[in-house]
């Protein structure tokens, strides 16, 4: 995905070679179709945050912090909590990305990693409501990315499940229409761990967590997230380029093997399993 | 209020009164940068990155004999207690200017006509005297993108609290302190190209405090030094005649 608006431009040379080496089912940087990069997770980094995370896989680096405010609920939803995920690509991130309010492409992406936490219902917003209708807790994760080498979508959606995970936050205590935050740091009320695969169509190849290079050449591209039980929970198609019936099917099929693989990576790091 | 200085002449987190906050630098550390550097001061965690010599956009901006040097100081949404909002701030936006102005001197930008420098602070987390951190921060990640210098650039703070003049406020001292003052110096030229005061002292404690500021630069700076030698000659101090012959990339 190019950030801003230049595309990263590659060099003819280099789209035959990959489209040579893809057709015999290796990668350019010498990873199996369905391989991800080392992925690496740290926790608890910035002290001032409920919960931190910085995920790199490869070269892709991302920080999301968890912030927990008082707020009041929607109106259609007086009895749950706020959900707001923010991400932030900074200009320290790479020569195309511009310093300004987020672009198209950061909205995009805050967005998918969004429904994959929402819809998987990793929080259980109902736990979140202080007083129904007037008073519920926020949960603001805001990333800023690092340093791009593609796959932004599963290193954003990493870092917020990660630090979802490993955030503590104050105990309110309600009585008498009155809240009051008590000295007890508790968890988030987590039910499952959402988790994204990304994958990409480079002519008829369909790979895993592509890198820059990569992502200038595919034609299309598949985000799949899915939580713990292998329910898919959100999904998005981006890129121009298509994909066949068979191809979607197929991609469920690595969607949900990868997810299990990375789930556990993700939890074994945090300290969950 | 709390007691920022207790019986022994010890501060909050236990420091003396011309004591720095431990502190770590690293450079390179980002991979898209021409130059990259992180510094942690204390609770600050902040990373600097520089990208240009590059082409001037927008266009009309271009200046026909030097470089253009533009600079951002941003804080991340988490970075503080409270919230912030990631657009930026006006204080935000302040302490961009006199970061590029700190920085402006050590830059033979006369080197590198129409063309535009970037430099970009990201706070990760900030603990009072996160300006002074970025900016030393900065300095490395410009001498990293090997961008010609006539020095490093090295800032720190001294201020005030309850009559006694301190060293390297942190977040609390400088919230519930008396006076605030960021100095920022090319040692080797003895130019001071950033000083700020926020807060009241008299002629005698600025003088205190603004040599004391300086002591704290000096420590820095060593620091900055090694880092930059460890980083492109590998952990052993090298002879001096290598130091001189540049890096070989």
């Amino acid at each position: 995905m190019a950030i801003g608006k230049k595309p990263i431009v590659v060099e003819q040379i280099r789209k035959t070679r990959m489209a040579e080496f893809l057709s015999k089912g290796r990668r350019l940087s010498g990873r199996g179709l369905l391989d991800y990069r080392p992925i690496k997770i740290e926790t608890g980094l910035i002290e001032k945050a409920s919960g931190s995370a910085k995920v790199s896989i490869g070269n892709t680096q991302v920080i999301a912090g968890v912030k927990v405010e008082m707020g009041t609920p929607f109106p259609d939803t007086p009895d749950q909590g706020l959900l707001i995920v923010n991400t932030e690509v900074l200009p320290i991130s790479s020569r195309n990305a511009e310093p300004g309010p987020p672009s198209e492409d950061a909205i995009e992406l805050a967005r998918v990693v969004d429904r994959g936490i929402r819809e998987s219902k990793m929080i259980d917003l109902k736990k979140l409501c202080l007083l129904p209708g007037k008073k519920v807790l926020a949960v603001f994760i805001d990333v800023s990315v690092l340093d791009i080498d593609g796959n932004l979508f599963d290193t954003i959606s990493y870092a917020c499940t990660a630090a979802l995970a490993t955030a503590k936050i104050r105990k309110y205590d309600v009585a008498n229409e009155e809240v009051k935050a008590t000295e007890e740091m508790v968890p988030l009320p987590i039910r499952t761990t959402p988790i994204s695969v990304t994958m990409a169509r480079i002519e008829d190849v369909l790979i895993v967590d592509p890198d820059l290079e990569e992502e200038a050449l595919m034609d299309a591209r598949l985000t799949l997230a899915s939580d713990h039980d292998d329910n898919i929970c959100a999904g998005q198609k981006g890129c121009p380029g298509g994909f066949t019936v068979e191809q979607i099917m197929q991609a469920r099929d690595t969607a949900l093997v990868k997810g299990k693989e990375n789930r556990d990576l993700l939890k074994r790091e945090i300290g969950l399993a | 209020m709390t007691t920022l200085i207790n019986e022994q002449g010890l501060r909050v987190d236990g420091r003396r009164f011309d004591q720095l906050r431990p502190f770590k630098l690293e450079v390179g550390v980002l991979r898209n940068a021409d130059g990259s550097a992180y510094i942690e001061m204390g609770k600050n965690k902040i990373m600097a990155a520089v990208y240009g010599p590059k082409e001037v956009h927008p266009k009309h901006q271009t200046l026909p004999d030097r470089c253009l040097l533009r600079c951002r100081y941003h804080m991340s949404p988490f970075s503080v207690d409270t919230r912030k909002n990631p657009a930026p701030s006006r204080r935000e936006i302040e302490i961009s200017k006199i970061l590029r102005e700190a920085l402006e001197p050590a830059l033979i930008l006369g080197d590198y006509p129409r063309t535009a420098i970037d430099v970009y602070l990201e706070v990760l987390q900030s603990d009072g005297g996160s300006r002074c951190a970025g900016l030393t921060a900065a300095a490395l990640a410009l001498a990293d993108a090997g961008i010609n210098m006539r020095d490093l650039v090295v800032a720190c703070a001294a201020g005030k609290l309850g009559g006694q003049i301190v060293l390297d406020l942190s977040d609390v001292e400088d919230k519930e302190g008396d006076a605030d003052l960021p100095v920022a110096i090319m040692p080797n030229l003895n130019q001071v190209t950033l000083l700020q005061l926020d807060g009241m002292m008299t002629g005698e404690e600025f003088k205190t405090a603004f040599e004391m500021a300086l002591q704290g630069c000096k420590t820095l700076y060593d620091a900055q030094k090694a880092t930059l030698i460890s980083k492109y000659f590998g952990k052993a101090e090298p002879p001096q005649q290598e130091v001189q012959e540049g890096p070989e990339e």
